[in-house]
């Protein structure tokens, strides 16, 4: 597999460093949602510091590779990123969801740089990020296009609406990341409303698909390899197989952490779980 | 009157001047139309034969076609979606809200069939909410011209001001009140006559029943000021102030008489604390299949209705 400036070491070693950013914004806040922050982590952490073609100091250079979170709840981990990356000083980190903040409740592209699309109503994002990719083909631009969906957000009809149209403008310059961490708010994805099989959905409407164990930085860093080149006029989609609340013993596979903060003891032993790298 | 130039005879609908204008604009290359199937009834057929790279269309998907809209806005692209009134302002309206206005992109939303202009389709394809939705938006602009000229300008400046605009068109032809080179800005009222004992203010298919019941007024003996409110947000205040001043407005519109072009004038009435408004407009109640003329009337939005509340406050 191909790394960048960072080692493979040092990616995982990254990622831990994201998870407790996120997890150190909401216990600041007291608000926010930590359970998808940490189940997206791995692959987003490989996104920032590994894949993306960005530019911390021209944060609206035309040519940079789009990053549009769709499921924008997880906004914490995504802020992580932009932080380590220096597109804010990594103080921001203690602003969360505050007054004036550019650490918005939910991703706000007019108050934080880095930011591509505001998101945050779920199910939207992939209709922003098809614009961004067929934006660029228009262009003949090489920038690509990277959208990060929830499994519980893929019960939204239009999440299909714009996979369709991806797909009709042959957008190869589109990779779609779907954080199958199999639970949303009201309780597992399977009970709630089951998606079936997400790969072959994906598949039948015209993607090239991968599923992998998203919280394998090898894996995610060999999927991206995979389809960097790949321009064969198909949209991507890697389908992450994550644990909710990754990282955090008493998070993982909980609901009821979806979005609360945790208190100071949990907040303590939070972080040296993460700083060990518990099953990470 | 003199200062219009109402010939009856002469009628176009205006999203022919949506297709007509739209089919200029595309000289830009990045003047943009995204479609969701209806491209042909919304006249985009003639920009899509002349610029097929600038056209995209999304089939029957239209909360698909208002964010794909924005992504293309991230890119500089100056998108104009275009779809019927009552899907681009209520199926995309939380696409509208969080895509475009929320992130203030670049995106036009241009609609036909607005109002009850697609008569015989029925109630379902009326429009009676659209504008009223739209103008809550921040950031959002909303716009409805009184002819074809009128409408082809606006349409023209909607490209050329940066942010998110809703255009409305009639799906019906409606009179040609202006000549072609009469002059048109965005936010600010056409004053078609002065007068001193009432203000008629009209928007959209209405302007040319205003201009009529203006008239039949005028015969009368009253002496009346005759506003073209083309746009309900951001609506002329100045020109609305100035109506206070006479004291008696008598609005005139083909939208739900709850937060169109009435409550807009009301609500500034209501924060001078003087004045006296009549609302002229659809009764808040669905339409049905029929001629466009005969809902007019079922919604007193005639000529003789706009004569009748003018003087009941006079």
């Amino acid at each position: 597999m191909e790394v960048g400036s960072l080692t493979l070491e040092e990616l995982k070693k990254k990622a831990i460093d994201l998870r407790e950013s996120a997890v150190t914004m909401v216990y600041k806040a007291q608000s926010g949602h930590p359970g998808g922050s940490l189940s997206a982590a791995d692959f987003v952490t490989a996104l920032y510091f590994n894949e993306m073609n960005i530019d911390p100091e021209n944060p609206d250079w035309e040519d940079r590779d789009r990053f549009v979170l769709s499921k924008g709840h997880v906004a914490p981990i995504q802020y992580a990123a932009l932080a380590h990356k220096g597109f804010v000083p990594l103080e921001t980190i203690n602003t969360l969801r505050e007054y004036k903040s550019p650490f918005q409740g939910h991703p706000d592209s007019k108050k934080c740089p880095g930011i591509d699309i505001s998101t945050g109503s779920l199910g939207q994002g992939l209709s922003c990020a098809v614009g961004m990719a067929l934006g660029g083909k228009l262009d003949e631009k090489s920038y690509r296009v990277f959208a990060v969906l929830g499994d519980g957000e893929c019960q939204e009809g239009q999440i299909w609406e714009a996979a369709q149209s991806a797909v009709k403008y042959e957008l190869d310059n589109l990779v779609v990341f779907v954080d199958d961490n199999g639970l949303q708010i009201d309780g597992p994805t399977e009970e709630i409303m089951p998606n079936g099989d997400l790969e072959k959905k994906f598949e039948v409407f015209g993607f090239e698909t991968n599923r992998i164990n998203g919280h394998s930085m090898e894996e995610v860093l060999e999927a991206l390899d995979q389809v960097r080149d790949a321009k064969n006029g198909k949209p991507k989609c890697i389908i992450c197989n994550t644990v909710k609340g990754k990282g955090v013993s008493f998070m993982e596979n909980v609901v009821g952490w979806h979005g609360k903060a945790p208190n100071e003891e949990q907040y303590e032993l939070a972080m040296e779980e993460l700083a060990r790298g518990l099953n990470v | 009157m003199t200062v219009m130039n109402l010939k009856s005879n002469e009628k176009k609908a205006t999203r022919e001047a949506f297709g007509d204008e739209i089919a200029e604009l595309g000289k830009n290359k990045n003047i943009l139309v995204v479609d969701a199937d209806i491209g042909g009834s919304c006249k985009t057929t003639k920009f899509m034969n002349a610029f097929p790279k600038q056209h995209v269309n999304v089939g029957i998907a239209e909360q698909n076609a208002a964010g794909l809209a924005a992504g293309l806005a991230t890119t500089g692209k100056i998108p104009f979606v275009s779809t019927y009134a009552v899907f681009g302002s209520l199926r995309m309206a939380e696409q509208i809200r969080q895509e475009v206005c929320y992130p203030n992109l670049n995106v036009k939303i241009a609609c036909s069939h607005g109002g009850l202009t697609p008569a015989n389709d029925g109630g379902s394809h009326q429009a009676i909410e659209d504008m009223g939705v739209l103008r809550t938006f921040p950031n959002m602009k909303v716009i409805m011209g009184a002819d074809y000229h009128s409408t082809r300008k606006l349409v023209k400046q909607a490209a050329e001001i940066y942010g998110p605009v809703f255009l409305r068109f009639t799906r019906d032809t409606i009179p040609i009140i202006y000549d072609e080179n009469e002059e048109f800005e965005i936010g600010k009222a056409k004053q078609l006559k002065d007068g001193k004992d009432i203000a008629l203010i009209a928007n959209g298919d209405t302007v040319h029943l205003a201009i009529q019941a203006a008239e039949i007024l005028e015969n009368k003996g009253i002496s009346v000021k005759l506003l073209d409110m083309h746009t309900i947000k951001p609506i002329d205040r100045e020109a609305i102030l100035e109506c206070i001043e006479i004291g008696k407005i008598v609005t005139v519109e083909d939208h739900n008489i709850i937060n169109g072009l009435g409550s807009a004038v009301s609500e500034i009435v209501a924060e001078q604390g003087e004045g006296i408004v009549r609302r002229v407009g659809v009764q808040d109640q669905f339409g049905e299949s029929a001629p466009y003329e005969k809902l007019l009337e079922i919604n007193g939005i005639t000529v003789e209705n706009i004569v009748n509340k003018a003087e009941e406050i006079l």
